[in-house]
């Protein structure tokens, strides 16, 4: 019995993407195994740690739980999609890396998603909005305070390209 | 010097390949490999009557499927004992694929291998065994009980039987003539490592080459590389392992080989193509290891100020269905259990029990938070006992700065004297108590009280043996672009090696931490280590890549001297900024990358570099060898010790029995910290496990041996919501024992929380605490039964 293929397009990080997949391919292994964006990770494939966490359409959702049909005709964006153009460390990257918000980074790009929606919704969160903010997603190297340390850093570090960019354009 | 390295809290190197998504785990590798999927056992005690493995024929995509009956040679043999001990008299590891008997529920049983996974799943879903149902034997009362057998021939279910006494006299009879005496019943449950990314093989077989490469997510690469070796009958050289990102361990991935880690090899080879497995996240619950789990009966004599002067406790393990790892975790909560305090007459006893369930091997603390639950609660039951401050009672007992180098009179874990190197213990318990508010903690509860709120003050104080032998290794080179290659042979999983590795070789060389790249678990690249666990790999590794470090600096220094002339002697040069210079004339100076250019006399000029070389070929001296590079080891004469103290505020709703962390507070030694970022790093990953291990994480089995949590829905990891803000506070002293004065860090913030909660607990509700973990309900039964003895008690004395 030959499973029957799907033609499935999806745009990630802002390219238009195309593969044949069978029907109950998950989201997330149609990242991985078919257009090879292996940062997308696999933590519980049942929909509870968050490191297959992706934003569809802008919204935060956990790959494992998806199918990759059910994505056909959505934008899509992975970790590798929250770096700035030309590769540099995004803004909530950049805050991990300054805050020590990682240590094994497999649940990492799961929190660099959500945080990164968040942070749209929430430009200037409390300690205790951050901390919410990432109560939905599972680590078990860092204790969760650098993580917390990093949504606040990266809230700063995108008002500052803001205050920068604004500062750039009243000079033009 | 201020300008050194070690020392400084400097971002991860590695941290921007993980963060864009560009790390590479097991899983990403290996795309187009075949795909294996195992059949376990559903149930945790039966024989195998029958496999069928017919209907998975039909599946398209199917390649092999095995059981026990084709596994030829070593491989069907069972696997190694890796740590034999004589107290351990009855052994017994698992074979790869169960053979006629499964002794728990998610053993191997068959390995299906096709195109890809879903496939592999869909063929193992049709392979039906029949199981001929034996009693299971499941939890320590059971097991203790022996009316079931786990293995037939092994009496009472006993693994091993051991007795150790720290040589001060005899501690029962110490207790009997001390002036005071009590008994505690205590009780630790059954968690796990849990790492995110659990674990995966991939394996490739080179026909041509006779080479079999293996891609593990393991803490030891060189080990299982000789131990797949072993297994498979291949030289030792044919065999490459290589551990690449791993995303954590804990503890779970340093036991080897694992059943899969010989049976996608083996495959690789028969079928003559890629394969690779990885577990998911319900296999890893029901097959890979488990901790924790212990009875603990202790008995204590005692003076009127609270001194120990005899301390018996014993202790019943439970080591799951197989002892592959030996006896490590029960010895080290026998000889951690004193921490940092000097006791009378000592005696410990432990009993490791074979039950129907997954095997117990160390998970990060490997024993010694059940050691410490149990010092702990016996210093909180003296002072309860006596009416002293629990404080006043451990300042009673601890060992003093000027008693160091201290003598514990037991053996360790690494079979050597258990001798403390070095410790202030007296000003970590100050540090404790001022940074938690001991002193005006009674005013806080006042206030508590009075909005009818219940709030309690514990803590919990250990001592770790970190840093074990036997060795590391390390090989630096300097290249002639002027990159400093550092490869050390043990893995790393997260605790950010590339970057405090780098430190270290940084200092020695005169060079930026961005000159440097380290290489971690790769036997292409090092072939001997022993690996990352047991809080080891900074004090091992990181003095070995001292030691290779400083001996390329000295080539450097007798090349240039060369280079230089006029005179100039190799110990005139310093390595500064890049450049070996002359330290009365830095002008007089070489960059470190013309040196490596130097260093490698050529014939050939097939590059700019190689054309200097060609020039320069007499620097080398003739008793030297080509190449700026040396190998360096470490081979520590015995564990050192680090130490730490936990104060804990919680507050116990009245009503729910909900129970929260107000306030957590860390004193930390860990003797000179190369990195103090990653340090705090680690500690506060330690206490978030603790937090889990002491309210809310428990492996649950039923009577029929089921695991019935085997999922992150049911299984509780507390999330950013469940783990408070640590305050952390580090104190330094150095170690007496390794040449960097390095104690490890790993392990330390998960030892002590469970006894620190516990001792909050009790002190918010004035019951005692004798098992962790703790929930609301549990809490709430302990008041209901506190309540009902409270009544009794008063009707009789009416």
């Amino acid at each position: 019995m030959t499973e029957q293929l799907h033609q499935i397009t999806v745009t990630v990080n802002g390219v238009a993407r195309r593969a044949d997949a069978p029907a109950r391919r998950l989201l997330a292994d149609f990242l991985r195994m078919d257009l090879g964006l292996t940062g997308t990770h696999l933590g519980c494939e049942h929909g509870v740690c968050g490191a297959c966490t992706v934003l569809m359409d802008g919204v935060p959702v956990r790959a494992c739980l998806i199918f990759a049909v059910s994505a056909d005709g959505h934008a899509i964006t992975t970790v590798e999609g929250c770096c700035d153009s030309g590769g540099e460390l995004g803004p909530v990257q950049q805050a991990f890396q300054e805050c020590h918000g990682l240590q094994c980074g497999f649940c990492t790009p799961g929190f660099i998603t959500t945080i990164t929606a968040y942070l749209e919704e929430n430009p200037k969160p409390t300690e205790e909005e951050a901390r919410e903010a990432i109560g939905g997603n599972l680590c078990r190297c860092t204790g969760y305070q650098n993580i917390v340390a990093a949504v606040l850093r990266a809230a700063e570090i995108l008002r500052e390209r803001d205050a920068d960019q604004a500062g750039a354009g009243g000079a033009a | 010097m201020s300008d050194k390295l070690v020392g400084q809290p400097l971002v991860r190197k590695e941290d921007p390949r993980l963060l864009r998504g560009d790390g590479r785990y097991l899983d990403d590798l290996g795309r187009g490999a075949l795909a294996a999927a195992f059949v376990r056992s559903p149930v945790a005690h039966a024989r195998i009557a029958d496999i069928d493995v017919t209907d998975a024929l039909d599946v398209e995509g199917l390649v092999a499927v095995y059981t026990h009956e084709d596994l030829p040679g070593r491989v069907a043999e069972p696997l190694p004992l890796l740590i034999p001990h004589p107290d351990l008299s009855h052994p017994r590891t698992p074979y790869c694929l169960a053979k006629d008997e499964v002794n728990h529920v998610g053993e191997a049983v068959v390995m299906v291998v096709a195109t890809d996974r879903y496939l592999a799943e869909d063929a193992a879903e049709r392979i039906v065994v029949t199981y001929e149902d034996l009693p299971p034997v499941v939890g320590i009362d059971q097991a203790r009980a022996a009316q079931r057998l786990v293995h037939d021939e092994v009496p009472g279910n006993i693994a091993a039987r051991s007795v150790q006494t720290n040589g001060k006299g005899d501690a029962r009879g110490a207790i009997a003539a001390a002036p005071h005496r009590l008994s505690l019943d205590l009780q630790i449950e059954r968690s796990a490592s849990m790492p995110m990314e659990g674990k995966g093989v991939l394996a490739h077989w080179d026909a041509d080459d006779r080479t079999l490469r293996v891609h593990t997510s393991t803490q030891t690469s060189t080990s299982v590389r000789l131990a797949v070796a072993a297994k498979l009958e291949l030289p030792p050289d044919r065999v490459e392992v290589i551990t690449p990102d791993v995303g954590g361990g804990f503890g779970v991935k340093i036991v080897h080989p694992w059943p899969e880690e010989i049976l996608v090899p083996w495959a690789a080879m028969t079928l003559g193509r890629d394969v690779k497995w990885v577990e998911d996240r319900r296999e890893h619950f029901i097959s890979s290891a488990h901790e924790r789990g212990q009875q603990q009966h202790v008995e204590a004599g005692f003076d009127g100020s609270g001194r120990l002067l005899g301390l018996s406790v014993e202790i019943w393990h439970d080591n799951g269905a197989y002892v592959p790892y030996g006896i490590i975790v029960p010895i080290v909560t026998s000889t951690q259990l004193l921490g940092p305090y000097k006791v009378g007459a000592y005696r410990v006893e432990f009993t490791s029990l074979y039950t129907n369930t997954v095997i117990v091997t160390p998970y990060r603390g490997a024993g010694r938070p059940q050691g410490v639950f149990a010092m702990e609660r016996t210093m909180d039951a003296i002072a309860e006992y006596l009416g002293l401050d629990r404080l006043a009672v451990r300042e009673a007992n601890l060992i003093q700065p000027e008693e160091m180098p201290y003598d514990q009179g037991l053996v360790f874990q690494d079979g050597r004297p258990l001798i403390y190197d070095s410790g202030d213990y007296p000003t970590m318990l100050r540090m404790i108590r001022e940074l938690v508010g001991w002193d005006g903690f009674e005013a806080e509860r006042a206030a508590a009280a009075a909005e009818g709120r219940r709030i309690g003050i514990g803590i919990g104080a250990y001592v770790e043996g970190t840093g074990m032998g036997p060795y590391e290794g390390a090989h630096v080179k300097v290249e002639t672009t002027g990159e400093i290659v550092v490869s050390t042979g043990l893995t790393t999983q997260g605790q950010g090696h590339y970057t405090s590795l780098a430190q270290i070789a940084a200092d020695v060389l005169g060079v930026g931490v961005g000159d440097v790249t380290v290489i971690t678990g790769d036997t292409r690249r090092f072939k001997y280590a022993v690996g990352t666990f047991a809080s080891r790999a900074i004090v091992t590794s990181g003095n070995a890549v001292a030691v290779a470090a400083g001996k390329v600096a000295e080539k450097a220094k007798r090349i240039a001297a060369a280079a230089l002339g006029g005179g100039t002697a190799p110990e005139d040069l310093e390595l500064v900024d890049g450049t070996v210079r002359r330290r009365d004339d830095p002008a007089a100076s070489i960059d470190l990358r013309t040196v490596a250019v130097l260093s490698n006399p050529l014939r050939y000029a097939f590059d700019e570099a190689a054309k200097a070389a060609t020039q320069f070929a007499a620097a080398v001296g003739t008793g030297d060898e080509p190449g700026l590079e040396a190998t360096g080891y470490y081979m520590p004469e015995r564990s050192t010790f680090a130490a730490g103290a936990h104060g804990v505020v919680v507050e116990t709703d009245p009503e729910t029995a909900d129970i929260r962390i107000l306030r957590y507070c860390v004193v930390h030694d860990c003797g000179v910290v190369v990195n103090p970022r990653i340090v705090e790093g680690q500690v506060h990953g330690g206490v978030a496990q603790g937090v889990g291990g002491a309210l809310y994480e428990r492996i649950v089995y039923d009577d029929a041996g089921q695991l019935v949590n085997a999922s992150y829905m049911d299984f509780l990891i507390p999330f950013a919501t469940e783990v408070p803000h640590i305050q952390t506070a580090h104190m330094v002293t150095a170690s007496g024992v390794n040449p960097l004065g390095l104690k490890g860090a790993g392990e330390a913030g998960v030892i002590p929380t469970s006894a620190a909660v516990a001792s909050a607990i009790e002190d918010a509700e004035g019951l005692a605490v004798r098992r962790m973990p703790i929930s609301p309900s549990e809490l709430y039964e302990l008041r209901k039964l506190h309540e009902t003895r409270k009544s009794r008690k008063e009707q009789v004395s009416a």
